[in-house]
């Protein structure tokens, strides 16, 4: 049996969407997050991705580790089952979910902190595991929810509002997630929708683990000249590789592009990602070359965005385990227990005189 | 015979003694040693046979401790009549060990001097190595086939039908005729030679009985795996350690079995073996938060890494099982030895004022059942429920009852509310006490486009799931929760308490693998006249009976395998009793407790209060 969400009592013109859902049917709880804090336009592009693709609110499971950032699935999808687990262990729960049940879209959100510093094991290990899942790190290079300590993301060199300049070595999880295996992988910005919007669609429609780092400048904490986190310091160093459209099924592709300017992913489900170069070397099916163009550009204090590397023939784990179609949580008894008949010949069998 | 006894009688025993086997780890004496245990059982006499092993793979001394007992005592009884010693490194310890008038089974090959041996015990030596060296050219197969030669000879020294480990061996390498005939070969030298040099049967004898009768024989972690088959769990998570590495792998060779889809060969579970313990209870809380049945097993070192995690569970309301096989800890070396030493651990497991359900099975009937009862349990408590087991239950195999099964129980889901209830428009607040029990309704993800999401998280939320950091939603929390612990009471397997045969001022109370040490102890002291009640705990939280057996009785004894006496802490403090009442009975050394260890002690407590047995009582 299938159930309705009723309509909301709205102008008439306001927009739906295919499914007949307005942009309010994807919000949540009002933020308590700092004003001006890069989290909360994250926020607003998830309800954005989601309402252009036509996905029943309901249909995603939203979790997320402890933090600024991982409170904020609160903020939208209010219609969405959601889980505020532990600090640096979502992608452990986030798998149990999906094994539960794959029809489900997954969405994990979580911090630098909760992610590169205390979570960096289940980070790696859900990406090497394919766990079909969109996750997001909104990165802000501190610690923004116990007050501003440096995260494992802040670049060295980078200074804190105090004025203690950080010397360890930054770790950069796209990289890191390229070398696990990750089948998407992108890097994006909080300040830049046009380009986050489409990448966490082109995320959503993914089958497999899908990794996108948006920058996520800490207005309280990180947002200072001398850090490499700030809004200013973020849109001075952008690097964008490309620029991302998502095209379903449905669409009529209305946009021209100059030849050899174009390149064309058609994913799983049949969603075609439509990339515009803007570096017209940049290959985002090479793996390899992927990795080694984000150390070159480090090194040259840039940020590499866009879509940096996407599988369009990856496999989850599912795949992996071989489960059947049927989500494992709508098994029921019959299927489930072997019975009494079973039990007595395996008793036999384990008789001894 | 090479009697060296000249003071002492040699013991004369039927169907009723202790044999152990000292060997080297990774020799291959394993499947030898159990071959025998079940030629035993073949005869129809019951058998509890317990590996001693060290944390090693291939070097280091191990035992396996065979208790023979026609009347079913399947504990570690204490003592040993007769030694298979197989291993030079453990000798001297080993001879020492023998009862005075036991006998010491030995590799007769290399020459001993008379003072490694003793005066009081009847010597067995077989040339078994010169035998392998004679027969056999390839390293491997002299040492494989020395384990049969004992199992032959030792089969002719017990009046073993020799027939029924031929049948043993037939079946344990079907369809391998070439197998079948060397190891029978090997079998019957080493037979040949007990039967041409020796009186058999010696004064330790196998008569046919038909003392095992319908039982089965498994280990604990096996019967784990089975019950959560059939508990209907999906998901396994784990992190592989000793001694519950098994439970998963018998989860997933029994779902290959049962769980296979027959159209599509496809898998209808999922096993996970994690990056650690932190992230298999977080896989088994996010498969349960989704509506699916889910499990970890581990052991201590992996249960105090879950602990932020069982925190969560608890507060936020996710059912979670944990089969927790018990070992010493921390580190490598005990943890191959066995405890009861978690309870405290899991009881209290993480921070905030948690408490958590516990089940203690005694034996692999009840690691079956509570083992699927547990996926029922933590989905109508909505908690984590934590089946403890210990190394000893686990992974010997122990003789039992045939599990059972009835084909009409369903799976109570617990409180669950549907989309067509949330459409009616029933009433849903996640933490809300709707029935007075403490219980709540929870939804599974996805049921509803418009209603019944809500967002879970720790403590800090009100009845609705709406963020919350009022002082009274908290203490509304914390009060429900206290009332779904009441609950449990209830749900958790009673305990079953034995009376003596006369009426007695004294109690003991004891669980889990301490079982059937204590079903002999008890038997031990009646014989001395002194009669104790008892009571076996199956379940935390305590049922009123507990509480009402120990008012009932001047005092009672804790019997445990633990140093800091884990369940008189837990009956002290949750039952309130006074702990002068409750007399602590520890075991510790890592050995399974044995029965002569029990009844000495309670002894010797009785003795020290100058409690006058009841026997003499009634001759004065
Ligand atoms: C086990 C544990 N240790 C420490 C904390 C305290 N803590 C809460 S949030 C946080 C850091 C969050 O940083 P990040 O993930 O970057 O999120 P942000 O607030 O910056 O968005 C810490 C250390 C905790 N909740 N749990
Ligand atoms: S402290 Fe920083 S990260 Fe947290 S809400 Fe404020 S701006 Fe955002
Ligand atoms: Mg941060």
């Amino acid at each position: 049996m299938t159930f309705l969400a009723k309509p909301n009592l709205l102008r008439p013109d306001t927009p739906r969407n295919t499914l007949g859902y307005t942009r309010r049917d994807y919000e949540g709880a009002i933020s308590t997050l700092c004003a001006g804090c890069g989290h909360d336009s994250i926020s607003a592009a998830v309800v954005q991705a989601c309402f252009d693709l036509d996905i029943e609110p309901h249909r995603v499971a939203k979790l997320s580790g402890i933090g600024c950032s991982s409170k904020t699935p609160d903020y939208f999808l209010g219609a969405s089952h959601g889980f505020n687990t532990t600090h640096g262990r979502m992608p452990s729960v986030l798998t149990g979910a999906a094994l539960a049940n794959r029809e489900l879209i997954y969405l994990g959100v979580s911090g630098d902190g909760d992610s590169a510093s205390i979570g960096i094991g289940q980070f790696a290990h859900a990406m090497r595991r394919g766990v079909n899942m969109t996750y997001l790190v909104e990165n802000n290079g501190v610690y923004g929810l116990t007050k501003g300590q440096f995260s494992a993301t802040a670049d060295r060199g980078s200074k804190s509002k105090r004025g203690v300049v950080n010397s360890e070595t930054p770790i950069d999880l796209a990289a890191l997630a390229l070398q696990l295996g990750a089948t998407y992988v992108a890097r994006s910005f909080s300040g830049d929708k046009e380009q986050l919007i489409p990448l966490i669609k082109g995320a959503l429609r993914h089958l497999g683990s899908a990794l996108i780092d948006v920058i996520s400048p800490c207005v309280t904490f990180n947002n200072h000249a001398g850090s490499t986190k700030s809004y200013d310091f973020v849109r001075e160093h952008n690097d964008a590789v490309n620029r991302l459209d998502v095209i379903l099924p449905r669409d009529k592709i209305s946009a021209s592009y100059p030849p050899g300017s174009l390149r064309r992913i058609v994913q799983h489900d049949g969603s075609v990602l439509h990339l515009r170069k803007i570096d017209k070397d940049y290959d985002p099916s090479d793996r390899v070359g992927a990795m080694n163009y984000l150390q070159e550009r480090h090194v040259l204090g840039e940020i590499v965005t866009g879509l940096l590397y996407v599988d369009s023939s990856a496999e989850d784990l599912h795949r992996h385990l071989n489960t059947v179609e049927m989500p494992l949580n709508k098994l029921q008894d019959d299927t489930l227990c072997p019975g009494s008949k079973a039990l007595e010949a395996l008793n036999a069998s384990l008789r001894s005189s | 015979m090479s009697t060296m006894s000249t003071t002492t009688a040699a013991i004369q025993a039927s169907n009723d003694f202790v044999i152990k086997f000292a060997n080297v780890n990774g020799s291959g004496s394993a499947s030898a040693n159990e071959l025998f245990a079940r030629a035993i059982m073949g005869m129809g006499v019951p058998v509890a046979p317990r590996n001693i092993f060290p944390s090693n793979i291939q070097g280091l001394p191990t035992w396996y401790e065979m208790r023979v007992s026609e009347a079913g005592w399947l504990g570690r009884r204490g003592g040993c009549e007769l030694m298979v010693a197989m291993n030079p490194q453990s000798w001297d310890r080993d001879v020492a060990e023998v009862a005075p008038g036991g006998y010491l089974f030995y590799d007769s090959t290399k020459v001993l001097p008379r003072s490694r041996f003793r005066e009081d015990i009847t010597v067995l030596g077989v040339p078994l190595t010169e035998i392998c060296n004679r027969e056999y050219t390839d390293p491997r197969q002299r040492q494989l086939f020395k384990n049969i030669m004992y199992v032959g000879a030792l089969t002719a020294l017990l009046g073993i039908d020799l027939g029924v480990v031929d049948g043993l061996i037939a079946d344990q390498f079907r369809g391998k005729d070439k197998l079948i005939g060397a190891n029978i070969n090997a079998l019957k030298l080493g037979y040949t030679y007990a039967s041409d040099h020796f009186a058999c049967p010696i004064g330790l004898r196998i008569e046919r009985s038909n003392g095992v009768g319908e039982r089965i024989f498994i280990n604990g972690n096996d019967a784990c795996g089975l019950g959560a088959v059939y508990g209907g769990a999906t998901v396994a998570a784990w992190y592989p350690i000793t001694p519950s590495t098994s439970v998963i792998e018998a989860f997933s060779s029994y779902c290959r079995k049962f769980r296979t889809d027959p159209d599509n060969g496809m898998a209808r579970y999922a096993v996970v073996q994690a990056e650690d313990e932190l992230a298999s209870i977080g896989m088994v809380i996010g498969a349960s938060w989704n509506g699916a049945r889910a499990f970890t097993a581990t052991s201590g070192p992996g249960i105090s890494l879950m602990q932020e995690f069982f925190g969560l569970a608890y507060f936020a309301e996710v059912p979670a099982v944990i089969f927790n096989v018990q070992r010493g800890g921390p580190s490598t070396g005990m943890p191959t030895r066995t405890q009861q030493s978690d309870l405290i651990a899991c009881a209290y497991a993480s921070h905030g004022d948690t408490k958590h359900v516990l089940l203690f099975p005694e034996d692999p009937y009840e690691c079956f059942k509570f083992g699927a009862q547990a996926f029922d349990l933590a989905d109508r408590l909505q908690t984590p429920i934590f089946v403890l087991l210990d190394l000893d239950m686990g992974m010997n195999d122990h003789l039992c009852q045939p599990f059972d099964w009835d084909d009409q129980r369903l799976y109570d889901r617990g409180k669950i509310m549907t989309a067509e209830e949330l459409e009616a428009g029933k009433n849903f607040g996640r933490y809300l006490d709707v029935d007075g029990d403490g219980i709540p309704y929870r939804t599974i993800p996805g049921t509803h486009p418009s209603k019944g999401a809500f967002f879970s998280r720790g403590t800090t939320r009100n009845a609705y799931a709406k963020y919350s950091e009022t002082g009274t939603d908290y203490i509304y929390n914390m009060e429900r929760l206290r009332r779904k612990f009441e609950t449990a009471k209830k749900m958790v397997p009673a305990p079953v308490a034995k009376r003596a045969a006369q009426p007695s001022r004294f109690g003991a109370i004891y669980y889990g693998s301490t079982s059937p040490a204590m079903a002999e102890a008890l038997v031990q002291l009646a014989a001395q006249g002194i009669h104790v009640n008892s009571l076996r705990v199956r379940g935390f939280p305590f049922a009123d009976e507990v509480v009402d057996f120990i008012n009932e009785h001047d005092a009672v004894f804790v019997v445990e395998q633990n140093e800091s006496g884990q369940l008189r802490m837990l009956l002290i403090n949750e039952a309130e009793i006074d702990p002068k009442r409750l007399i602590r009975v520890l075991h510790y050394d890592g050995t399974p407790i044995t029965a002569r260890f029990i009844s000495g002690m309670i002894a010797d407590a009785l003795s020290a209060r100058q409690v006058t047995p009841v026997r003499k009582q009634v001759a004065s």
